[in-house]
């Protein structure tokens, strides 16, 4: 980590790459999840090959939390840096004048999504891992649609999920096109990089709400 | 015009500071922000107390000095302007303007509204420079064809005039876009090229051994720039330095 930290550049350079490596993830996971609501066979199906195909489980995964790991690490690096850099505040500091409230405040929506990828790892990787490795329960492919809508059966979870796609929306506002910038991408190909970026990052975690709420009011009946 | 002043008074680099506040008034919407302040430098001088510091030199917006960070930007509420083609006319009666010196580790404060903004020459003497034979046998810059595109950018990027209102805007305190403006109009030229892997390595070296923060894209440098430099240069800059590491 040290030696990706020396140069201010490097370090924006490792904070695009792992974000965009993040990015492309929404976009798969959001592809399997939808077919929770549209295809729940399917759902099962493409669950279970995530779940024991060796390649995801011991190559893509483990690249995943790293790239998770990266990032959120990076951030707060970067956070304690630039905190550094003006150790004397201005007493009156008009931020809202010259830059939009998700640029500026890309370390709250990303420790609430930190604070997220907790509860969201307890509730599923925690459980997939006692699943499979602690009580060493046999394969099988039907079960991951009834337990992904059980787990949106409470309120509360449901309202925490809903509020962390709002900020994983405002954190990729800011965060998806600016990571082309920070590569050095920044043409006549800029403008509709943005507007991709800014649908992306309105459309995915609507989503993942859309998903969560639409499993919350139609519970498997017993 | 009536204003109250809310201005920030350090005796020196090692004294605390404070915000005192001065009323003012007699103000003229067609002054500009550095004549008001003449005006109430007069009237301190007048009843035997200390000058308010401020910098200041050309006076018509080229010469980078005047700083202030006024009401919370950079150079004050308008676009495009720097502290000295600032009106008063921007303000209403009876407002009050807090005036601040700009903020950041590598720009420390010398006294009320001067800070030491010497860290941008050292960036500037890393690498800001092209070395040019001056032996007599020196080639004529305008023998090399140059496309007119690049030449505008470069001139565009050229207009930097280093007054830090970058950093003072950046909620980091990052110097990228002043860096990158020295970087890009040396990069964009055939005369630039010839030291372009080393001059944009160390240039980006000295802004970080500065203490300047790191750019998080926020754009509010662009914004408050008098110059109108681009965040363009920046993504330029990005792409020098990646591939001067790629090429050692």
């Amino acid at each position: 980590m040290s030696g990706l930290t020396k140069s201010s550049i490097a370090r924006k350079v490792v904070m695009a790459l792992s974000g965009l490596f993040l990015v492309l993830f929404l976009g798969q996971h959001f592809t399997i999840n939808i077919t929770s609501v549209i295809a729940p066979d399917t759902f099962n199906e493409w669950s279970h090959f995530m779940g024991y195909n060796p390649l995801v489980q011991y190559l893509l995964q483990p690249i995943l939390i790293a790239g998770v790991v990266v990032h959120f690490v990076m951030g707060f690096v970067l956070e304690i840096q630039n905190n550094k850099a003006r150790v004397i505040k201005y007493v009156k500091y008009n931020g809202g004048a010259n830059a939009p409230w998700v640029s500026r405040n890309m370390i709250i929506s990303g420790a609430v999504i930190l604070a997220f990828l907790a509860l969201h790892f307890y509730d599923f990787w925690v459980h997939e891992m006692t699943y499979k490795y602690i009580e060493s329960n046999p394969e099988d492919p039907t079960r991951y649609y009834a337990e992904t809508v059980e787990k949106f059966e409470p309120v509360w979870r449901t309202v925490l999920y809903v509020i962390s796609f709002v900020l994983l929306a405002l954190h990729l506002l800011h965060g998806f096109a600016s990571s082309f910038q920070s590569m050095g991408v920044n043409n006549k190909y800029t403008p509709g990089i943005k507007k991709f970026a800014r649908i992306y990052a309105i459309a995915i975690p609507l989503g993942f709400a859309i998903i969560a709420i639409y499993h919350h009011f139609n519970p498997i009946t017993h | 015009m009536k204003l109250n002043l809310k201005i920030w008074r350090q005796k020196d680099a090692n004294t605390k500071g404070q915000i005192k506040e001065y009323p003012i008034d007699g103000i003229d919407g067609d002054m500009s922000f550095l004549e008001m302040m003449d005006v109430l430098n007069e009237d301190l001088i007048a009843k035997g107390e200390e000058p308010v510091e401020f910098d200041h030199d050309c006076r018509e917006g080229i010469c980078g000095s005047c700083s202030l960070q006024i009401n919370g930007e950079p150079h004050g509420p308008d676009r495009m302007v720097t502290t000295c083609q600032l009106h008063m006319r921007k303000f209403k009666d009876n407002d009050t303007i807090v005036i601040e010196p700009f903020r950041a580790k590598a720009f420390p404060v010398i006294k009320d509204l001067i800070v030491d903004r010497t860290a941008f020459d050292r960036i500037q003497q890393a690498g800001g420079y092209i070395s040019v034979n001056t032996s007599g046998h020196t080639v004529d810059a305008n023998a090399i064809p140059i496309n007119k595109e690049d030449a505008d950018d470069s001139f565009y990027a050229a207009a930097c005039i280093g007054c830090g209102a970058c950093v003072a805007a950046c909620k980091n305190a990052s110097a990228m876009l002043f860096t990158s403006a020295k970087v890009s109009q040396y990069a964009l030229l055939p005369q630039g090229r010839i030291e372009a892997v080393e001059r944009v390595q160390n240039m980006v070296r000295q802004m970080d051994l500065e203490g300047f923060g790191n750019c998080t894209n926020t754009g509010a440098c662009e914004v408050e720039c008098p110059k109108g430099i681009s965040l363009e240069n920046i993504a330029r800059m990005n792409r020098e330095y990646l591939s001067a590491k790629v090429k050692g």
